[in-house]
């Protein structure tokens, strides 16, 4: 079951249509096509090497795909991210997603304190009221559960789970339509990843926000994921609703994958 | 060996060169013009950008004066007038209001400025975003795409640290709203005199190859919060010399007990402020 | 009451009067002539030359004199007056194949056509400072003298004996023979780019990092091409393909005559560096070039320039340099002597009104309570 379920409960936020990417002769990604609506999170599973961080880089614009469009659903209209100005582009990018890596040291500023990291999105977009932008940032520490004693302190004396939900909170902080992850919960700790999961669903119920979440934990994909594509060797091989494809998945490669899951 | 100069040192190509850079600078108030610096007889560092610009719009009716930290005595602006007396033979001048071109290292003149003259700043760090983003290839990227995030940052973290903005000279300001400048280390006490001024100010940086400009009449914004305003530096007392309480002032030591003494640091201004006059 | 400290007028001219004092020094020692700096202090004289980029050896040995001996003073003189000649035109590309050489050494093949030749080097002396250095002009020299056809502008009298045959294949022509050199970068569009006409911006060319490199200070290039070797950067051993210094001639076509006329000879180094490659792919695996190219002799300059092989091309486009000698903009940003030597000793100049800021913000902080942290700054929590 290839290809794309068309969902038309209401207008995608995001649509990818054919899109590739090659390195020299190596093949990233190829042919995905698949749209995201408001409030729905998709998850991209797949193990190492399918190409699932490569697709996201795409539409994250962090990458230049070789061929394809990414449409983005504007109040200036729909804008093909590969092929509009790269000063807008990076505006779309900047002010209507987020970004969250595995690795937290690598996107936060370390040197930076948590409220500095936070307060950047806002300040970019021009809030410039002291007062208004800490008042934000300890909101936001409030909502991925760390201290909001700890606004001064810099990002290196945080645990490997604060400074990923102090990234999260980075990203949301300027109201996002879409976030995008890859592999958010990798290198964490079985409860801790458990707590992020737990606050990512709250974030998403609580502020109806798309996601695409990349992911080889397909634990995770089922407890935060609506939908679910499973990737291999670079392309699309099976497409569905989460708990359709964790529990019937009909391509041998995604019964593979889910039967290699521990169960509890 | 030559022993005569082209009229202010530079071949004609070459302030022809620069003055295409400047009108591209005027043309786009506060962005960073690359151009093709010349190597000069004094040293990177030594003023060698503002050299070439004043070198390029100088004419033998103008007035020249140069100074150093806010003095017209101070060696390198006596250098500095030399060199331009050496190769153009035109008038120097102390008086703030008699100049044409004004050079300068450091300050802007107490005496405020009037229409039709021309400001050169010596530059030695023209990215005001250099102690943020070392790379010349990123900060072109964030001044293109108007990327100063990272810029408000670094002032909302000394607000969190200190209680206050913590840069005292070289203070960042946003020009006709868009681009952020270097004001040049000037001390922040002069930001305000750069706005809505009735001169063109250039600025030039030898040693990065850059020209960038304030034209005349333009908004020259310092950057700070809504309830973190921009401050100005006071100190307790006033000018030992003159009186004044409204310029920047110099700290003297003038014994071995360390007694102290605030004098102005713009030397005209104060001779003329204390009722001198001079030759 | 305070009176201003005046006189800055007077103590430049003073300072002027005594540095003339110094640099004379003691009148019953014989006052030092040109000739002398440019026939025994060569070496010098060349380094100036390559540093100031004008080709003018007379201009380098004054500037020698006038600076004390300070190299880094003397390059930026020449600078200075380079700055007011007038430019007339691009010379026709010089060919070093046609180089009459003086020296020239492989490190890569025991035997090469045209022969392995020591030349005039320090490399096999032993460094013992000689208390009576009267050299016998013909004794370091391989070659027997001969009538020969040296030009008249030289200064070494080793160059006295007979060079080298006049065309000599590059040694790597062998290796390119046999299809293992990589494909070189594809020259740039624009050949005339020139560094000293208009400002730095990266990406860099090839040619006009090379010009970088060339006229750079030549402890910095020296110290960050030590830092490849020694693995900041580099991960196998280097090997010098070819090292030849010697004379080439440089022609012209002025617009108004419409043909080639042959202006002058410049001495040069020329040094060709090559690495192992071993590619993506086995048919693409081969050896690397670096180049190097100076006035004068100048080996340590040319064989330093050469080790940075494209490490700088390369990371521009992979965008990858995790140590400073790989960085381009590192590199060439910082390796004119001009330039750095200006900045750092800038330093020197008044700088107490920005200091005085910095005192009020200081004492002002001392001043404050201790600042309020956090939560009780935010108005309504």
């Amino acid at each position: 079951m290839t290809g794309v379920q068309q969902e038309h409960t209401s207008l995608p936020l995001l649509q990818v249509r054919h899109l590739c990417k090659f390195f020299g002769r190596q093949l990233g990604c190829h042919d995905i096509n698949f749209a995201v609506s408001p409030g729905e999170v998709i998850g991209v599973v797949g193990e190492s090497g399918s190409g699932k961080s490569t697709l996201l880089n795409c539409i994250a614009g962090r990458i230049k795909p070789s061929n394809g469009s990414v449409l983005f659903s504007s109040s200036k209209g729909i804008i093909d991210l590969c092929r509009c100005e790269e000063a807008l582009m990076r505006k779309i990018i900047r002010t209507q997603t987020g970004y969250v890596t595995q690795n937290p040291a690598r996107s936060l500023k370390m040197h930076i304190s948590a409220g500095g990291n936070i307060g950047e999105k806002l300040m970019a977009a021009g809030m410039r009221h002291y007062g208004e932008i800490r008042k934000t940032a300890l909101m936001w520490l409030e909502k991925v559960e760390i201290d909001p004693c700890r606004i001064d302190d810099l990002p290196a004396t945080f645990s490997g789970g604060m400074q990923q939900r102090l990234q999260i909170a980075a990203n949301l902080v300027n109201a996002p339509r879409i976030m995008l992850m890859d592999e958010p919960t990798s290198g964490l700790d079985v409860s801790v990843q458990a707590r992020l999961i737990d606050v990512l669903r709250k974030l998403v119920s609580g502020l109806h926000l798309s996601m695409i979440l990349v992911t080889h934990d397909l634990a995770v994909a089922r407890l935060l994921c609506h939908r679910l594509y499973v990737m291999k060797q670079g392309e699309i091989v099976e497409s569905g609703l989460s708990d359709q494809i964790l529990d019937d998945p009909r391509q041998p490669y995604t019964q593979l994958l889910v039967s290699s899951v521990l169960k509890p | 060996m030559p022993l005569t100069y082209n009229f202010a040192y530079l071949d004609e190509q070459s302030k022809k060169m620069i003055r295409r850079a400047i009108l591209k600078a005027i043309a786009v108030p506060g962005f960073q013009v690359p151009f093709g610096g010349r190597e000069m007889p004094l040293p990177y560092g030594w003023g060698t950008g503002g050299i070439q610009v004043t070198a390029s719009v100088i004419g033998p009716d103008d007035r020249l004066k140069v100074i150093d930290q806010g003095s017209d005595d101070t060696v390198n602006a006596i250098s500095i007038k030399q060199f331009f007396t050496k190769t153009a033979g035109i008038e120097t001048t102390e008086h703030t209001r008699a100049a044409t071109i004004i050079q300068t290292r450091h300050r802007i003149p107490e005496t405020p400025l009037q229409k039709g003259q021309i400001m050169v700043f010596q530059v030695p760090i023209p990215e005001p975003l250099q102690f943020i983003e070392p790379k010349r290839t990123q900060t072109v990227k964030m001044h293109a795409f108007e990327e100063y995030g990272s810029m408000h940052v670094r002032l909302y973290e000394d607000v969190a640290k200190f209680g206050r903005i913590a840069t005292a000279f070289d203070y960042p300001v946003q020009v006709h709203q868009r681009y952020i400048m270097s004001p040049s280390p000037i001390p922040k006490y002069d930001n305000p005199k750069l706005h809505q001024s009735p001169a063109v100010h250039l600025f030039g940086a030898g040693r990065e190859k850059r020209i960038y400009a304030v034209p005349p009449y333009t908004d020259v914004v310092s950057l700070d919060f809504e309830d973190y305003p921009f401050e100005l530096e006071q100190w307790d007392g006033a000018c030992g010399v003159c009186g004044s309480a409204h310029s920047f002032l110099d700290e003297i030591v003038t014994d071995d007990l360390g007694t102290r003494m605030f004098i102005c640091s713009d030397s005209e201004f104060c001779r003329n402020n204390a009722g001198n006059t001079f030759p | 009451m305070y009176v201003a400290v005046k006189g800055g007028e007077k103590a430049v001219k003073n300072a002027q009067r005594l540095l003339a004092d110094k640099r004379r020094g003691d009148t019953r020692v014989p006052k030092i002539s040109i000739d002398q700096i440019a026939n025994q202090l060569g070496l010098g004289v060349d380094r100036v030359m390559a540093e100031g980029s004008l080709y003018d050896a007379t201009a380098a040995a004054m500037a020698i004199q006038q600076a004390q001996g300070d190299m880094t003073e003397a390059a930026f003189l020449v600078r200075a007056f380079r700055t007011t000649l007038k430019r007339f035109g691009n010379s026709i590309p010089i060919q070093t194949t046609e180089m009459t050489a003086i020296r020239r050494v492989s490190g890569i093949f025991k035997d090469i056509p045209g022969g392995q030749i020591l030349g005039p080097t320090y490399d096999y002396t032993h460094r013992l400072i000689e208390s009576d250095p009267d050299l016998d002009p013909h004794a370091p020299c391989d070659r027997p003298s001969e009538t020969d056809t040296v030009p008249p502008d030289q200064t070494d009298p080793c160059d006295n004996a007979s060079p080298l045959p006049g065309e000599l294949p590059r040694v790597i022509d062998i290796l390119q023979a046999q299809g293992l050199l990589q494909q070189d970068e594809t020259p740039s569009k624009n050949a005339a780019a020139d560094l000293t006409r208009q400002p730095l911006t990266f990406p860099v060319s090839r040619n006009l990092r090379l010009q970088g490199l060339t006229r750079g200070d030549e402890g910095f290039v020296l110290g960050t091409a030590y830092s490849l070797q020694r693995g900041f950067g580099i991960d196998r051993h280097p090997f010098l393909g070819e090292l030849k210094v010697g004379y080439v001639s440089v022609r012209y076509t002025p617009p108004e005559l419409g043909f080639e006329i042959h202006i002058g000879r410049v001495k040069l180094t020329e040094c060709v560096m090559v690495n192992r490659q071993d590619g993506a792919e086995k048919h693409t695996a081969g050896f690397e070039t670096g180049y190097g190219l100076v006035f004068g002799q100048n080996e340590r300059k040319a064989m330093s320039m050469s080790l940075f092989y494209r490490s700088l091309s390369t990371s521009e486009k992979t965008g990858k340099s995790s140590f400073p000698a790989q960085d381009p903009e590192f590199v060439l940003s910082h390796c004119d002597s001009v330039e750095s030597s200006g900045f750092v000793q800038h330093l020197k100049l008044p700088h107490y009104v920005d200091f005085q800021s910095e005192l009020v913000f200081i004492r002002n902080r001392r001043k404050d309570q201790a600042p309020d942290r956090g939560i009780a700054d935010a108005p309504d929590l």
